[in-house]
């Protein structure tokens, strides 16, 4: 048994940024089924919005303006006074991540770059080159070294434990040694990430399944607003490896097979700069419309960045230039970027409040895993990062001050408990099965891609809803080849598995049961946002039968009323 | 149609775990449509042949620094390595050299973490911050930009001679690291910082075959930093003997 007063799961920018607000005054540990600076977020490309003023065309923005735009973009389901939160206090870790050696892009005068990101009124994302999510997570972690931050790398979490509305820590594989280990805590804190795997084609890394989400939700934790998925509009056909919005930022068209800028008849003043529910739907229009171009691995629309030249192409997005090049032998300088959307971001999320403290005494999250809510039906690009870094400072201070209010100890009898269960199943899932973990896992995703996927009808999700229960029959037949548990990456696959069918299954009956298009839940028999009966988040709690139970809660409005959304 | 072409993958297996069982090529035979990854030929292979494979890997898009590995004798990340980019139709894939194998093409990588760690690798400032950002200039950012594009996945490690005879070796991504602070404009650490590089375990192992270099998959040159530091300690102990004159006389 390991104890700390806080445990950290995830060594991306949330957990790591909650760990270094903590650890002065802590005995923490962090645990990562990677090394820290191999999580998602060092995937991240195009930038973080704050409303600094560089931009010389930026001078009158504001984080009252920001907030604005947030709420906006989010189809009004956002919670107001959160986004006011973080819009403020994005100016504040800006700075402080410049402070602790983040290599910003910089303009002439010195100061931190920012460029135009889409669904914002003014140039507010700051960004390095096209590596943004690289500098920040390097430097986070650069910072959690400084300070010494007890980091157990290569760690699987398998199980979090919660007994009588209290959470005990979590039940973790050593990935090294094979060992199965209680950890103890009186915190418990999830930074886990999105969920993106459970859909077939995702922008996402191998790594962003949603295990912590489902082992929260396992667990008896709420779930919030898991209905609204987002589809990034430009992924690089085959792949699916994102070209950042920042392509699109820094001027770049999409055009059609008919060479049209097909953006400026569906959005006639922000174009390219939609928000991407917008965008995305309005590729998947013309593609579905036969104004596509054919390829081996799909139909796509080109997104054309020649005219912005090379010099251009090579400063601001030279990793898109070498991804187009390494993964597709195209140079973006001399010809288009064959795209199309796919899944790309976990709006919904662990049902937390602006403090990441959920319902359940001692368990908190942040970051993509959770839904505080401030990005609602639809997260504009450069809001996530600004997410992870606020809401893992903001959390660290909530932990504190419950810390010292004291936080009823954790128990280890709960904990043994369930470390006694998590072997039975380690040892269910390396007997033979006839089911693979990875045929499984591919038959979900194209379940989701086909039925859940950018323009939605009550028949197809219902065959989702249908399809899930038989999905979950069939991982009770899962075997995996090796019964080895050091670096068995099957074994957690299989593990992981088991949480993606449930976060599968709240995504799929959310969205059936809401009634209305809002953000990028577009729903082709109720094409409109009916704010009368749905301006409301969903709550997913693991029903008595095994399916989720639906229940919904208001949504927080401070000073915008809800308008139709024009761009 | 695709037209698909058959593949032989040959990949070194051994277990830390079960030491009796030597080192050994496993051979896979696979058809592979154009423009696949070694890394997505890997993972059909472990998802639809042989689930017991072990590797590493996230992003699928050179970021993450997850899946060095030797690639018919080079170093490189599976993910952005085409298979159809070699003249054979055999592809050989054998674990990062210089480390430890804990199981099949994943090495285990706690001294490379070590040294990463040992170099004191972030932002050391002394003076008060500012309201607003720290300045710095286009120029000087531009300064660091090779170094901070590492993305730790140690192909460097793998290729450098130095760490094949002599274990305790600095290495050049903790080198690449520490040059990238040193040259950065807002740092302010103090000179007797790079003391801990500043020995025969430090820079001065370094035999310049720049070996480094070409493994790079992010065209970082470790060399140049290896160089830079050492420069810059020479200047430190001139200026310590002429300071020291000085102080004498
Ligand atoms: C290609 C791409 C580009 C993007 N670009 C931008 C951008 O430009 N701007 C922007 O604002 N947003 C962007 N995003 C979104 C943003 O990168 C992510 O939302 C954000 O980085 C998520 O960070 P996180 O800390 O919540 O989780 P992650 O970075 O995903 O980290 C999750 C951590 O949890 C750990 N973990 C998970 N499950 C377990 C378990 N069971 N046991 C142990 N450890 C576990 C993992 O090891 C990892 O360390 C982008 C996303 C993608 C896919």
């Amino acid at each position: 048994m390991i104890d700390h007063d806080i445990l950290i799961v995830g060594g991306g920018l949330t957990g790591l940024r909650a760990a270094v607000g903590l650890c002065d005054r802590f005995n923490v540990g962090l645990i990562s089924k990677v090394y820290p600076v191999r999580s998602h977020s060092i995937c991240a490309q195009g930038g973080i919005n704050a409303a600094l003023t560089n931009n010389p065309d930026a001078r009158d923005d504001s984080w009252e303006k920001h907030t604005f735009d947030t709420i906006k973009g989010s189809d009004f389901l956002a919670d107001q006074d959160a986004v006011e939160i973080m819009c403020k206090e994005a100016i504040k870790i800006v700075y402080e991540m410049e402070h602790w050696g983040c290599p910003f892009s910089r303009f002439p005068d010195g100061t931190i770059a920012q460029r135009p990101f889409g669904g914002a009124a003014y140039p507010r994302t700051c960004y390095s080159s096209d590596i943004t999510g690289h500098v920040l997570l390097n430097t986070l972690y650069e910072r959690a070294v400084a300070k010494g931050v007890k980091i157990y790398p290569e760690w699987f979490v398998t199980s979090l434990c919660v007994e009588d509305g209290q959470c005990h820590g979590v039940v973790a594989l050593d990935m090294h040694s094979g060992e199965l280990v209680p950890v103890r805590a009186g915190v418990t804190f999830f930074g886990t990430g999105g969920y993106g795997r459970v859909y077939q084609h995702s922008t996402n890394s191998l790594t962003s399944t949603g295990s912590g989400i489902g082992m929260a939700y396992k667990a008896g934790v709420p779930l919030k607003d898991m209905e609204f998925v987002q589809f990034h509009p430009t992924t690089l056909i085959g792949t699916n490896i994102l070209m950042t919005e920042a392509c699109r930022g820094e001027g770049g068209y999409l055009v059609n097979n008919q060479g049209e800028r097909f953006m400026k008849r569906y959005a006639p003043t922000a174009k390219e700069l939609a928000p991407r529910d917008i965008v995305s739907r309005c590729i998947q229009t013309e593609i579905n419309e036969g104004r596509g171009f054919d390829h081996p691995l799909g139909r796509y629309i080109q997104l054309d960045l020649r005219h912005l030249g090379e010099k251009k192409i090579q400063e601001r997005l030279t990793g898109i230039r070498k991804i187009c090049i390494d993964f597709i032998g195209i140079d973006p300088v001399d010809e288009p970027i064959p795209i199309m959307p796919c899944q790309h971001y976990s709006m919904g999320g662990i049902d937390v409040n602006e403090r990441c403290a959920s319902e359940v005494r001692g368990f908190y999250a942040g970051g993509e895993c959770a839904c505080v809510s401030v990005h609602g039906a639809n997260r504009l690009g450069g809001n996530s990062l600004l997410e992870t870094i606020v809401f893992g400072k903001l959390a660290a201070q909530a932990i504190s001050e419950d810390m010292e209010g004291g936080i009823p100890k954790p128990d280890e009898k709960p904990l043994l408990k369930l470390k006694d269960e998590v072997e039975k199943k380690i040892l269910r899932l390396t007997a033979p099965g006839r089911e693979k973990p990875y045929q499984l896992q591919a038959d979900l995703g194209v379940v989701m891609d086909q039925k859940v996927g950018i323009f939605r009808t009550r028949e197809q999700l219902k065959q989702a809803v249908d399809k899930l229960p038989e999905l979950k029959e069939r991982y009770r037949h899962v075997g995996v080849s090796s019964p080895s548990r050091h670096m068995n990456y099957e074994l957690i696959n299989a593990l992981e598995l088991e949480y993606m069918l449930e976060v599968a299954h709240t995504i799929a009956l959310g969205a059936m049961l809401r009634e209305e298009s809002r953000g990028s839940h577009f729903r082709t028999d109720f094409n409109t946002r009916n704010d009368r009966d749905w301006l409301k988040h969903t709550i997913a709690r693991m029903g008595d039968d095994g399916g989720p139970a639906m229940s919904y809660k208001d949504v927080v409005i401070t000073r915008y009323q809800p308008v139709e959304r024009k761009y | 149609m695709i037209k698909e072409s058959a593949y032989t993958f040959k990949i070194l297996r051994y277990d830390a775990k079960e030491p009796e069982r030597r080192p050994r090529f496993c051979t896979y035979r696979i058809r592979v449509i154009p423009g696949l990854t070694v890394l997505a030929v890997l993972l059909r292979i472990r998802d639809e042949i042989d689930g017991t494979l072990s590797f590493r890997c996230s992003c699928r898009s050179a970021v993450c620094g997850s899946c060095a590995m030797v690639i018919n004798g080079k170093l490189d990340l599976a993910c952005r390595t085409q298979v159809a980019g070699f003249n054979t139709d055999t592809i050989i894939l054998e674990p990062l050299p210089n480390f430890e194998v804990i199981r099949d093409l994943v090495v285990d990588m706690t001294p490379f973490w070590q040294m990463y760690d040992k170099i004191q690798p972030y932002l050391i400032r002394r003076s008060h911050a500012p309201e607003k950002e720290i300045p710095q200039s286009e120029g000087e950012r531009r300064q660091i930009d090779q170094f901070v594009n590492c993305i730790l996945c140690a192909c460097c490690w793998g290729a450098c001679p130095v760490l094949a005879r002599e274990p305790g070796y600095l290495g050049p991504a903790a080198a690449a690291k520490l040059e990238r602070f040193v040259l950065d404009s807002r740092d302010e650490r103090p000179a007797s910082a790079l003391s801990l590089v500043n020995d025969e375990k430090g820079v001065w192992a370094c035999d310049t075959v720049f070996r480094c270099i070409d493994a790079c998959p992010k065209d970082v040159r470790p060399t140049d930093a290896i160089v830079g530091l050492r420069k810059a300690m020479v200047k430190q102990s001139f200026k310590k003997i002429l300071g020291k004159a000085k102080d004498e006389t």
